[in-house]
């Protein structure tokens, strides 16, 4: 999948000529909200705190957040399921806040798929259909493209509940599309799945939502679903947006310390501090190092001591305790000898991978 | 929401409809509201508030004058201890029975579910009789001495209310996610351990919940209490009927319902505590399909002390409580004077030994048959928009509390005498509300008085279907471009369909069976099944005990048929069959 | 868009991970749908033809009779009960339509007619017997009637002088005995009252609650009828110290404790109606299993009344000299199980020969009964039950 940061051109998905309001018209835009939550003792919390995002037609935008950082609400009340109180989300310039969920004609589509129990598969494909009173012929060949786009053909007929898992998350996304919503939001649709599937199926979901051109904003916890999902990332934490950019933007250059540490950077090194042959990129920024920033040299600027090594789907990981860094893991391919791989408490030399470096902005 | 927003079209189409929609909520509030409040609120407080007005004002002193009387706290102490003896032997015997029938598959379980409800519905009058042909001195168990006596009472309220539990519990026990059980056990628990330290807090709510309705139909029993109690063990009901029916002391019946109703108010508030915690342990179980309960396992390597244990006091239970009264029933009413036969059943297409009725046993039936279907009519309607309304989950407080209350307020009718009620509609039906309308001779009032008593079943059965929902298939709906009125026709209706079958069944059931309440509403020239035995039974002469106890035995299968079928309703074909 | 959606596939491989995937998909959903709807339609289909909308028997009544008298609405307990044709004869003759409510029994009936006296339950009442006739009287629910029906027989049993309540039928409450019980046991059947204390009577005595069940009032009466005021309660005394039993209902009593040829119990004393015993004589047989012991009886004697307030005085009129009619009170001994106050009607074969009236049974007066009833409970209650 395309990690190259561009962003979309409207028209540009070939899906994209079916959505008419999609691609012509000015998208989402999310201005200043507010939403209050109320808990169930009564206490009221902020999960999203005056925030504001656009989203151009036939874009795909990951909210990327740790749990419990607004993502969710901020999803649910541009559904129009959460009541906003503060700022406005309008769509196509026309603020959607009179409107009731079921006439915005956004799509949700659950972590836990929420398929109807007492329906088929088709039964649950064809539901929106069914509310937009779309005849009956029309519906069977729409349920059979979608089920055909999820790779599901054949399973009209099958009882939702003898699903696998990742059956029943390409039927929510099969339902959720059918009915051609202008705008997709995907609530951490494949948390609940295994990481095999979930890779898997990030990739589908895009391939799906690029097929149909559909405007999606897709909220996941994990940066790796983000970015082989999203022509954008906006990462958010405490209700507010830390950083709205491009996939590889985001990973090179991001905007603060929180969003360097929440993409998995390790260690910093401030402004005009000089580390081996490390120095400071200037006296605002911070260079960002990560898994893959440093690499074993036998003459290496930097000196080490392993504390655990790892091993994980064909690498080697050693966590390297680096004089003047602090911990920093360490990524090479692994080898059928392990003899080669120091053992906890050896020193090491390293030396530094400039493009694996981030540049994180003051 | 802002002015430029509300200025938009779109937003003139959402009001209308959230408009229609409020008037739609507002209805299903309204509609079983005025309802319970013209057939139950308004002749029962009617009734109550002349208990405490003497000569236009309010007069109070019957609260000191009838506390005063030694004889009311030993009521009240009575009336208490009955119920509370007989919850907890409810609930101890109906355990292992819920694990039996819910846990445990073999074959016959399913008649077995639908026979241990017909004691449930049996006419007390008819059980009286059955109970003391048990217990009396020449009777199979006479040597217990049980007759007349507390423990009398008790073993009879038992046999009443033994399904209430393992319906009750066996319900929520099919669903309980077995793995917590497995683990424990991987970890190391014996059987027994697993069952005190993980099923037993799980079922807790569930116990809780049966229990605190048991105790409020054991603290009202009427009947039972006065055939089995013998003259001795008054309980506040039968004061309030004595009271009422036979002294018309109104004010001493004013007093002893009030403290009626704060025994079933406290046993309410108990059993919406239970309940909420239920319905929530309930949502946290994944509704996975539910996977086959294992075979019964008495024998071989794999047999398993449970099944062992809950086999030997089931069979105990059923034999001695349930079937031995049931089997006095149905065995006598094949005694003929002349030996044994089908005398007695040729006899209900007769109008009875010297034409003791006005209309043959048949004829009665169909009667009771279509009002219990008016009734259940009634009662669905009512009890479904009920039921409705309280699943919901309304942001604001306030509305959380009305909802809570709304679903307290249907309960009343359980904890409330019949005769009180069946007085009150006499006293309070004549233009009610100022309408130019005798209800009191309405041939509607009968079914109307059953749906009263039928209603908070119905809720009971499907609430917690309802409650079950998750809010976010509502929100899946919604966003899929379903109208608050299409989310609840394509989304709740179906899972709440699925419970309507037994809600239905049970509806039916307790219409047929109902007494009380109709006994004050009767009229002769069409009287309904219960009525018929109870005026077969009121006469002397073989052939009209026998047909009283044909007669039962045809409520009691009819009873039995109606649950079973229900119970397929329950499940759906697909999963039952 | 199909096309579209076609170049779309080639990036979603079929989901392989079926590993949780349960065998045999099932696609019942429909069906089972289907069902609890259908029962519901079913259901509400039938209700429309059910008691709702079926009690057109009112209707049909008033169709055939003619218009002119309209309705009257007779208030009695749920044990009243006379021929279809002697009905339909009513109705042609007075042109009104009958219809019956029951809304309970004896004490309960009473009670409610005093509850109800604003806005009475209908116009005309049959059921209220000598225990409770006072009361009504007293209460002001009763409007004065002397009905030219009425013969001597009525008289003797007048509550008042002003009429309100005229006498339609009466019975006596009086222990019975299974006289088989008493052959094999070589005993002597007892006769009086007093007999039942005797030792040789010991725990075979069986009656019911004067608080629950109107026999039982009726029995606690003839008891203070025999023993007066002062002797009733040393009486009950020494029947309780005799293995007295009580129970709460006649049912209950006649069939559960009492050693009768349809009953299962051990006592063959119990306290019943002088009428029973015919009911228990098997077909073919010429001698009762059982009778009553006639020096124990209490009579019960049944009124009709006008009700205070009748929205149709004159039917209720005409409803009253019906009851008392001849064709009625011929009706009433195989109708309802009770002697017609009519002495001038003969009597079925089988109660002259099983069930004797008796000749002098104990009475009180109608407002003594009322001025003491709840007293005379009260006290039975402390002496027999403790």
């Amino acid at each position: 999948m395309a990690h190259d940061g561009s962003p979309v051109a409207p028209g540009a998905a070939p899906g994209a000529s079916a959505h008419p309001t999609s691609a012509t018209g000015r998208g989402l835009a999310v201005r200043d909200v507010v939403v209050h939550y109320r808990d169930d003792d009564g206490t009221v919390a902020t999960a999203v705190d005056g925030l504001s995002l656009d989203v151009a037609p036939g874009e795909v935008v990951a909210l990327l957040g740790p749990s419990g950082s607004g993502k969710s609400s901020l999803l649910r009340a541009i559904a129009g399921l959460e009541p906003v109180s503060a700022g406005t989300i309008a769509w196509d310039g026309a603020d959607v806040a009179g409107t009731p969920v079921h006439r915005r004609g956004f799509g949700l589509m659950f972590q836990d798929g929420q398929l109807f129990a007492h329906r088929d598969v088709a039964g649950n494909v064809a539901y929106g259909l069914e509310m937009a009173r779309v005849p009956v012929a029309e519906r069977r060949a729409r349920v059979g493209e979608l089920l055909t786009l999820v790779g599901l053909d054949g399973f009209e007929r099958r009882d939702v509940a003898s699903l696998s898992g990742g059956e029943r998350q390409r039927v929510a996304l099969a339902r959720s599309l059918a009915p051609r919503p202008r705008l997709l939001l995907l609530d951490e649709p494949l948390s609940a799945l295994d990481r095999a599937l979930r890779e898997r199926l990030a990739g589908d979901v895009r391939a799906a939502l690029t097929a149909t051109g559909t405007t999606a904003v897709f909220v996941t916890h994990d940066h790796d679903e983000a970015f082989a999902v999203a022509d954008r990332i906006a990462v958010m934490d405490l209700g507010r947006l830390l950083q709205v950019a491009a996939p590889a933007e985001l990973w090179h250059r991001p905007a603060s310390r929180r969003v360097a540490e929440f993409l998995g950077y390790e260690a910093f090194v401030g402004g005009s501090s000089r580390v081996g042959g490390l120095v400071g990129a200037s006296s605002e920024a911070l260079l960002a190092l990560g898994p893959g920033s440093l690499r074993r040299e036998a003459d290496g600027p930097l000196v080490g001591t392993v504390r655990s090594t790892g091993f994980r789907r064909g690498v080697t990981e050693l966590v390297v305790d680096v004089e003047g860094l602090g911990e920093v893991t360490v990524v090479e391919p692994s080898r059928a000898d392990p003899a080669g791989v120091p053992g906890a408490g050896e020193a090491v030399r390293l030396g530094v991978d400039d493009d694996a470096v981030a540049r994180v902005a003051g | 929401m802002t002015a430029v927003a509300a200025a938009r079209s779109g937003v003139v189409a959402g009001r209308g409809g959230r408009l229609l929609g409020h008037a739609g909520w507002a209805l299903a509030v309204a509609a079983p509201l005025a309802f319970l409040g013209v057939f139950f609120a308004l002749p029962v407080g009617t009734l109550v508030l002349r208990g405490f007005v003497a000569d236009g004002a309010l007069d109070l002193t019957g609260f000191t004058e009838v506390f005063s009387r030694p004889r009311t706290w030993r009521i009240i102490g009575l009336t208490l201890a009955q119920a509370t003896v007989g919850t907890a032997i409810s609930v101890l015997l109906g355990l292992p029975g819920a694990h039996l029938l819910y846990r445990r598959e073999f074959r016959g379980r399913g008649v077995v579910r639908a026979l241990v409800v017909v004691p449930f519905v049996l006419p007390t009058v008819v059980v009286g009789v059955a109970f003391r042909s048990v217990l009396s001195d020449s009777g199979p168990l006479g040597a217990l001495g049980w007759d007349g006596t507390f423990a009398g009472v008790v073993a009879a309220l038992v046999f009443f209310n033994y399904s209430v539990v393992v319906r009750t519990v066996g319900a929520f026990w099919v669903q309980l996610d077995r793995r917590a059980e497995d683990a424990a056990a991987a970890l190391g628990a014996p059987p027994w351990r697993v069952f005190t330290s993980v099923t037993l807090p799980a079922l807790t709510p569930a116990i809780a919940s049966a229990a605190s309705i048991v105790f409020l139909f054991c603290a009202t029993a009427f009947g039972v209490v006065l055939v089995l109690g013998g003259t001795r063990y008054g309980t506040v009901e039968t004061e309030i009927w004595v009271q009422t029916a036979q002294f018309l002391d109104l004010r001493a019946a004013a007093v002893l319902s009030v403290v009626q109703l704060v025994v079933v108010a406290g046993a309410l508030l108990a059993a919406g505590r239970a309940r909420d915690r239920r319905e929530r342990a309930l949502q946290m179980t994944a509704p996975e399909r539910a996977s086959r309960p294992p075979r019964l396992a008495l024998r071989g390597p794999g047999r398993r002390a449970g099944d062992i244990a809950a086999v030997a006091v089931t069979g105990a239970v059923g034999v001695l409580l349930l079937a031995l009264p049931l089997a006095t029933v149905a065995v006598r009413s094949l005694r003929t004077p002349t030996g044994w036969g089908l005398d007695n059943y040729a006899n209900l297409a007769t109008t009875g030994g010297r034409n003791a009725l006005s209309v043959t046993v048949w004829e009665a039936t169909l009667t009771s048959l279509r009002v219990a279907l008016d009734a259940t009519v009634i009662a669905v309607v009512v009890g479904g928009l009920v039921a409705l309304v309280v699943s919901r989950r309304p942001r604001a407080r306030a509305r959380r509390r009305a909802v809570r209350l709304l679903d307290a307020v249907f309960m009343l009718p359980l904890g409330v005498s019949a005769v009180t009620v069946g007085f009150g509609f006499l006293v309070a039906l004549h233009r009610p509300l100022g309408l130019d309308l005798d209800l009191r001779s309405s041939p509607l009032l009968i079914p109307i008085a059953q749906a009263v008593v039928a209603t908070p079943l119905v809720v009971r059965t499907v609430l917690p279907v309802l409650r079950a929902v998750d809010s976010r298939l509502h929100e899946a709906a919604a966003v899929l471009g379903a109208s608050p009125a299409r989310v609840l026709a394509t989304v709740d209706w179906p899972v709440a369909a699925r419970s309507l079958g037994l809600a239905l069944g049970l509806a039916f059931a307790v219409s047929l069976g109902e007494f009380g309440a109709t006994s004050f509403l009767a009229r002769p020239e069409r009287p309904t099944l219960p009525v018929v035995i109870f005026r077969l039974i009121g006469r002397p002469g073989a052939e009209n005990l026998g047909m009283a106890l044909a007669a039962s035995v045809v409520l009691g299968l009819l009873t039995a048929t109606v649950m079973s079928l229900a119970e397929r309703l329950r499940h759906g074909s697909s999963v039952e069959i | 868009m199909a096309r579209d959606l076609a170049a779309g596939t080639t990036a979603t491989p079929r989901a392989g991970s079926t590993t949780d995937a349960a065998p045999g998909a099932r696609t019942a959903h429909g069906r089972r749908l289907a069902a609890p709807a259908t029962v519901v339609a079913v259901g509400l289909a039938l209700a429309g033809c059910s008691a709702i909308g079926a009690d057109d028997g009112g209707q049909d009544a008033t169709a055939s009779p003619g218009e002119e008298g309209g309705t009257v609405v007779l208030v009695t307990h749920d044990s009243f009960l006379l021929s279809d044709d002697l009905v339909a004869q009513f109705e042609a003759d007075t042109g009104l339509t009958l219809e019956t409510v029951a809304p309970g029994d004896g004490g309960a009936l009473v009670n409610q007619l005093i509850l109800t006296k604003d806005a009475p339950l209908g116009d005309v009442v049959y059921g209220i017997d000598n225990t409770f006739a006072s009361r009504a009287i007293a209460e002001g629910v009763l409007e004065p009637y002397t009905s030219p029906a009425a013969s001597d027989d009525v008289e003797q049993y007048a509550v008042d002088d002003e009429g309100h309540l005229s006498a339609v039928d009466v019975g006596d409450v009086c222990i019975n005995v299974d006289h088989e019980w008493f052959a094999q046991a070589g005993i002597p059947e007892p006769v009086t009252l007093e007999d039942l204390t005797a030792p040789e009577y010991r725990d075979l005595l069986v009656v019911t609650n004067p608080a629950t069940s109107s026999p039982g009032l009726a029995f606690a009466l003839a008891t203070v009828a025999a023993f007066g005021e002062d002797g009733w309660l040393d009486y009950w005394a020494a029947l309780r110290d005799n293995g007295l039993k009580v129970v709460s209902g006649w049912s209950d009593a006649y069939y559960v404790d009492f050693s009768g040829p349809t009953s299962e119990g051990d006592r063959p004393l119990v306290l019943s109606y002088a009428s029973s015993p015919p009911y228990e004589v098997a077909e073919g047989a010429t001698e009762a299993p059982t009778g009553a012991l006639l020096d124990t009886c209490f009579r019960q004697v049944e009124y009709a009344g006008v009700l205070a307030g009748a929205a149709n005085p004159e039917g209720a009129r005409q409803v009253v000299d019906w009851l008392l009619s001849p064709e009625v009170q011929a009706d009433i001994p195989e109708s309802m199980y009770v002697y017609p106050v009519d002495s001038g009607v003969t009597l079925p074969e089988s109660w002259t020969t099983y069930a004797p009236q008796p000749e002098e049974p104990y009475t009180l007066d109608p407002e003594t009964i009322s001025e003491n009833r709840d007293d005379w409970i009260q006290a039975w209650t402390d002496t027999v039950v403790g």
